[in-house]
């Protein structure tokens, strides 16, 4: 292990009083990399983000497991440090543009506010400073949009000012909630590739939330595949994508369309993972277990844990772990 | 400049719709005041003990009211016309100049009442989401119920006999101290403390409606994904609750604050009895029971401008609170 990694999760457990869906999950976060966090919807990679943040919603109890922010245990900061932790060290943009910013403010003064409160500015050159993120993340004209109503602007418009107050007083960590669902294809590539610019030029690290495997490939450097609020596989993005390991990467990638001319709908159905994931509620072994093709009786007894298969590569599955070449467990350096 | 054209319309459709509501109450009220047995004439007859028939037609006659219905109202429209409100039969007076006389009262009054009924209402209601399934929840809610549920007239009794005859801190009733001749701050904290007890009478009722409304409305926002954006920046609790979340639950408070406008000055007859207070409220109960009918179509007219006004005020705060009212 070179140095300290940016984001250390360790072993986070979220339990909410009808169940964890959340349990002993963990991964790494080096400074300037982009880690992407894949799994379909419920697999805990949004509760995941809000722990990080301590937004958790009230219900909701961290049972188990650290945070480590730059060597800083976050879970044991008190309140109001971890206020300063929050919007200035890890900021996060959310899913819904539409929803995020409040209606009754001007998008200016929602972008000034971060500023204000973190870097004490005044009124005035928060404004200044706000048309200043308007322009960097691209807002056409951004000295008439500083005073419009969020309603006034278009989705992608709203994700770009989301982005704007969220590097606007260049956090080390930016946490992405599926930035991209909610927004057209082509507005799409255009916002991820402002992800990208930003994480580059201001030095941040980018935490990418996704289940668009499609995303992954282009704009990942690492991949950590989770499911059912586990890790599944953890890996270089370009190794996950051409020898996936894991039995669920597999069939995720295998339920992926592609865009191939010569192949049409009609040629054959789209693969799919058999069953759904809400089967893993209440398995005691593996939780992919119920769908999995390799299921074993000695999947059933314990989770598997995430063991290093190869040099920067992580797998929660003895049974295909068991079919890969013995490592040298120094070399992985984990 | 975009904002200023966007209120300016929101006037502008609000006075267009505002001329034929109040030429609707007017001969509304009109009608259904004749529809009521007996008229000035009777009640002063009544009053003397005894009226020949010729003094009967006298009256009738010198307080038009010896012609047909219709005939009636369109002489008191014209009066309209020209601006007036007509002659109080029984005050000899012209009813623009006995309105005048009680309106500040009132005004002053309803405008106490409101203010504490929107800031205990809304502090109330923040407070009571604040703490949603706690006991301060809990307990609060009982109290806004049994304001919710109490007469106001008997809040009003109950407030006299604690603050003024047990504690002595607070005037029973009246709006000032007479002959005491007090000048300038004190006239101001005198009149004020006269207001105390009739405007919290007054509000109670309203306060516990704001305070259920307000609770439920900060409760809906406070899930709303923009109050995660504010708290993922940064923002200390008591930022997002007064900048995000009750800045926007506001909104439904208002409006229902300007329907209840008219509501309140119903309201207001019943405490300015109990409390002697010398306002619009009382005036309209006594030309009701005198058979005044200018006096109380006078009191009627202005409280429907009043309450159009105040309605107008409301839109006017709504579309300036909330930018996505787009007036079509």
């Amino acid at each position: 292990m070179s140095k300290a990694p940016l984001l250390d999760v360790s072993g986070l457990t979220i339990a909410f009083p009808g169940g964890t869906p959340v349990a002993d999950f963990g991964f790494r976060v080096a400074a300037g990399e982009t880690v992407a966090v894949v799994g379909e919807s419920g697999s805990g990679k949004s509760l995941t983000a809000l722990a990080i943040m301590r937004l958790l919603p009230r219900t909701a109890r961290i049972a188990t497991g650290t945070v480590r922010f730059q060597g800083r245990d976050l879970f044991a900061l008190p309140e109001p440090e971890m206020r300063k932790v929050r919007g200035r060290e890890i900021a996060m943009i959310f899913q819904e543009p539409m929803t995020s910013l409040n209606p009754v403010l001007t998008v200016g003064k929602q972008i000034a506010e971060v500023l204000r409160l973190h870097e004490g500015l005044s009124a005035e050159s928060a404004r200044k400073r706000a048309i200043e993120l308007l322009d960097l993340v691209r807002v056409a004209d951004p000295h008439r949009r500083v005073d419009d109503f969020p309603h006034r602007l278009s989705g992608g418009m709203r994700q770009r000012v989301m982005i704007a107050m969220a590097v606007a007083c260049t956090p080390k960590l930016l946490i992405a909630d599926e930035p991209t669902t909610a927004l057209d294809v082509t507005i799409q590539a255009q916002v991820l590739d402002l992800l990208e610019s930003l994480r580059r030029d201001l030095g941040m690290a980018l935490m990418l939330i996704t289940h668009d495997l499609g995303i992954v490939g282009q704009w990942a450097d690492r991949v950590v595949v989770m499911y059912a609020g586990r890790g599944a596989e953890e890996a270089e993005a370009a190794a996950l994508l051409g020898d996936p390991l894991h039995p669920y990467t597999r069939g995720l990638l295998a339920a992926s369309p592609r865009l191939d001319a010569s192949l049409h709908y009609t040629a054959g159905t789209l693969r799919e993972i058999p069953g759904s994931i809400s089967s893993a509620i209440g398995e005691p072994g593996c939780p992919f277990v119920p769908r999995c093709p390799l299921a074993q009786p000695s999947c059933r007894t314990a989770p598997p844990p995430l063991m290093p298969v190869r040099p920067g590569r992580l797998l929660a599955c003895p049974p295909v772990a068991a079919t890969l070449e013995p490592i040298d467990a120094a070399a992985v350096g984990r | 400049m975009l904002e200023n054209r966007r209120l300016l319309r929101v006037l502008r459709r609000t006075v267009v719709q505002a001329v034929p509501t109040i030429l609707g109450i007017i001969v509304l009220n009109f009608l259904l005041l004749k529809l009521a047995p007996g008229d000035a004439a009777d009640v002063m007859a009544g009053e003397f003990g005894a009226a020949t028939e010729e003094t009967m037609v006298m009256l009738r006659q010198r307080f038009g009211l010896d012609v047909p219905v219709l005939q009636q109202l369109l002489a008191y429209l014209g009066n309209l016309a020209q601006f007036s409100l007509g002659q109080s039969p029984r005050y000899g007076m012209p009813v623009s100049e006995l309105i005048g006389q009680r309106l500040p009262s009132t005004l002053m009054l309803m405008g106490m009442a409101l203010a504490i009924a929107l800031g205990i209402g809304i502090a109330l209601g923040t407070a009571m989401a604040l703490t949603a399934g706690r006991w301060p929840d809990r307990v609060l809610s009982v109290v806004s119920l049994i304001f919710y549920s109490v007469p106001g007239f008997w809040i009003g009794l109950m407030l006299i006999v604690l603050f003024s005859v047990k504690l002595g801190w607070l005037p029973s009733g009246g709006q000032e101290t007479i002959g005491a001749g007090l000048t300038g701050i004190d006239y101001v904290l005198d009149r004020l403390k006269h207001m105390i007890l009739p405007a919290t009478s007054l509000a109670l009722f309203y306060v516990a409606i704001y305070g259920r409304l307000t609770r439920a409305a900060v409760l809906e926002v406070a899930s709303q994904d923009y109050v995660r954006t504010a708290a993922a920046k940064g923002l200390p609790p008591l930022a997002v609750t007064l900048r995000h979340i009750v800045r926007n639950a506001l909104l439904p408070v208002t409006t229902l604050a300007g329907i209840h406008l008219g509501g309140i000055l119903g309201g207001a007859v019943v405490v300015e009895t109990v409390y002697s207070w010398p306002g619009l409220g009382r005036l309209a109960f006594e030309s009701v029971m005198r058979r005044d009918f200018n006096v109380l179509l006078g009191v009627l007219l202005l409280s429907s401008f009043l309450v159009i006004i105040a309605n107008t005020l409301v839109d006017l705060l709504h579309a300036w609170l909330d930018p996505r009212v787009e007036v079509r």
